[in-house]
């Protein structure tokens, strides 16, 4: 039933996929688990079926990812697909399901690399059918061809311009960005631009991507504020104001983005701890130069770690698996540092320009502090109101919130509502994210049904299963 | 009303399986991302919720909202994570109160 490894890496975007190359060619055996059927992760999604049908839409930095995929044909790696994790346990031991089917697998290290999610985007009628996050509407393009016609794109950030630049490409430009970084967040930015210089490829693609937008004629509304997604079984239109002026765009299809947060729910299902970081307006794993956690075994590495990008990830999915090999003596301490210090000179190079593009496309403010009838918790139907609500009766944290009023108890888990619920009760409780504190996240990470649990051959795993589950 | 979304037109001879959604068959591409078919033909409501009964369709394609789940033989399974094959039938899902999940 249960298998050994040395490594388990689970996630197989650029972070993982990086590190089991690394560590596969120092000699472990891993295994590299996704519960995508294809290896890429987020930036290179199904990379090995849509490089021939689009590559030339995704842009060169997609095609990138190919020689990262490549590297998986080792003897020593064995990628596991469809392969959703959600449990692991103290001892190394990992449950999976792929089709509905449980396994188990040991493993003397543990890799987390998955990734980030959207930052939640709360704003009025955000749940209507027809809104969707920018990066949703990146999947259906990189994986099933499919375009939406005279979308409105709304927010910040460079995911939101690749993304217009993406249906530019196809002949599909949206109909407008609603952009909610303004003239003064440029300004600020402006100190930080020696580090950008630095990081200069980052800018140059920036400006790229701006001019195909341009070309295309799509309509820019930046600065925009209030904004309002109207409609009442779908999308209908979007208001919002632009300087003096009330803006409304009729619309089928919006489009929400400002950001990625690292998605951390794994990390936390293992109680590892997090602190808020003020700069990206996150929680991160706390972990060491190596990624390493706080528990020694495991390691975190990627978007998931903190929010650097794909060719971030991959440096220190390297740098992980490096440290990890040197631990489980398939190094030494010397052969480690010889390749680390070249992959931190590279590191340092690709961080450079993150301070200006975070000052620049900042979360919008509205989002991050919604007023009372927009809804937080999309699961359980909670809105703003209801969590401050809950602090004037003495709510302090997350966790008491979800007995106040269900929030964080949907089958999401919280992915799509943590980060606003602590910011929200940070601020009615004029306490800091870190003291306001996050969801506990408990195993299953994902809904399984009962078969699959029963269906696990290991007794005494399945015991300890059921007791927790009460 | 023409659908929102469209298939990008070099992508559009792949084979079609015939898929039942609450009793109307459609044609969809076989081995493709459910959630997308839907979306492509114009069926961007797959669940009303629990709560209030609200229309809820894809939000983040990539397995992580839940708000594409669509009941297939019994099961909820999310739209965005399944791939089509011939003769499936799904159900959305109304605004009854649902199992709770973990
Ligand atoms: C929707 C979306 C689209 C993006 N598109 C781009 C883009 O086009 N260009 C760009 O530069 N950046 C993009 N990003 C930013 C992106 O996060 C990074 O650039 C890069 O993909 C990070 O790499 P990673 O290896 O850390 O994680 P990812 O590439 O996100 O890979 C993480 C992997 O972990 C898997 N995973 C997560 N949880 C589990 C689990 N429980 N069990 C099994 N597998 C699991 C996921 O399926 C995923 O494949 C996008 C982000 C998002 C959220
Ligand atoms: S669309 Fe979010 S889980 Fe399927």
């Amino acid at each position: 039933m249960s298998e050994d490894v040395d490594l388990a890496i689970i996630g197989a975007g650029p972070a993982g996929l990086a590190a089991a190359a690394t560590a596969a060619r120092a000699g472990l055996n891993v295994a590299l688990l996704d519960e995508q059927s294809s290896a890429g992760g987020q930036i290179y999604r199904d990379i090995e079926r849509a490089a021939a049908a689009r590559g030339d839409i995704l842009g060169k930095d997609y095609l990138g990812g190919l020689s990262l995929v490549a590297d998986l044909d080792s003897p020593r790696i064995r990628h596991i697909r469809n392969a959703t994790v959600w449990q692991i346990d103290r001892d190394g031991s990992l449950t999976y399901s792929v089709h509905g089917e449980a396994r188990v697998l040991m493993a003397k290290r543990l890799l987390i690399a998955s990734g980030a999610l959207e930052r939640p985007m709360p704003v009025v009628g955000w749940t209507l059918p027809g809104v969707m996050t920018a990066g949703a509407a990146q999947i259906l393009l990189k994986q099933s061809g499919i375009v939406a016609r005279d979308a409105v794109l709304i927010g910040s950030g460079p995911l939101l311009y690749l993304v217009a630049a993406q249906l530019c490409r196809v002949g599909k430009p949206p109909m407008a960005i609603v952009e909610t970084q303004t003239f003064s967040d440029l300004l600020s930015a402006g100190r930080h631009l020696p580090g950008a210089l630095v990081g200069w490829r980052y800018m140059v693609k920036g400006l790229g991507l701006l001019h195909e937008i341009r070309k295309a004629g799509v309509t820019r509304f930046r600065g925009a504020s209030e904004i309002e997604i109207a409609g009442t079984q779908m999308v209908s239109g979007v208001r919002f104001r632009h300087g003096k002026r009330s803006h409304e765009l009729a619309c089928a299809t919006v489009l929400l983005h400002h950001g990625v947060i690292p998605n951390t729910q794994i990390a936390r299902s293992l109680d590892i701890e997090h602190a808020w970081d003020e700069s990206q307006k996150c929680f991160v794993p706390k972990i060491d130069q190596w990624g390493r956690s706080d528990r020694e075994d495991v390691f975190i590495a990627g978007d998931g770690a903190g929010i650097g990008g794909a060719v971030v990830a991959a440096l220190r999915g390297r740098l992980a698996a490096l440290e990890i090999g040197r631990d489980l003596t398939a190094m030494t301490e010397a052969e480690r540092d010889e390749i680390a210090s070249r992959l931190r000179a590279q590191l340092r190079r690709e961080m450079a320009a993150r301070p200006f593009i975070d000052t620049a496309y900042p979360p919008f403010d509205e989002a991050m502090s919604p007023k009372d009838p927009v809804i937080v918790c999309r699961c359980e139907e909670v809105t703003a109101g209801d969590i401050r609500g809950y602090s004037r009766l003495g709510c302090l944290g997350p966790n008491q919130a979800k007995a106040f009023g269900r929030s964080g108890m949907g089958p999401c888990q919280g992915r799509y509502c943590g980060t606003t619920v602590t910011q929200l009760l940070a601020e009615a409780n004029g306490a800091t994210p870190d003291e306001t504190g996050y969801y506990k996240i408990r195993a299953p990470l994902k809904p399984v049904s009962l078969g699959e649990v029963a269906a696990l051959h290991d007794p005494n795993s399945e015991d300890e299963r059921n007791d927790r589950a009460h | 009303m023409k659908p929102a979304f469209e298939l990008l037109p070099r992508n559009a001879s792949d084979p079609e399986v015939t898929v039942t959604v609450d009793g109307t068959g459609y044609d969809m591409r076989e081995g493709e991302n459910l959630a997308a078919e839907l979306l492509r033909l114009g069926m961007s409501v797959t669940r009303r919720t629990p709560v209030s009964g609200a229309p809820r369709g894809p939000f983040c394609m990539m397995g992580a909202c839940y708000d594409c789940l669509v009941e297939i033989e019994g099961a909820r399974l999310q739209a965005c994570r399944i791939k089509v094959t011939a003769d499936l039938r799904i159900s959305s899902i109304g605004g009854e109160t649902e199992g709770a999940l973990p």
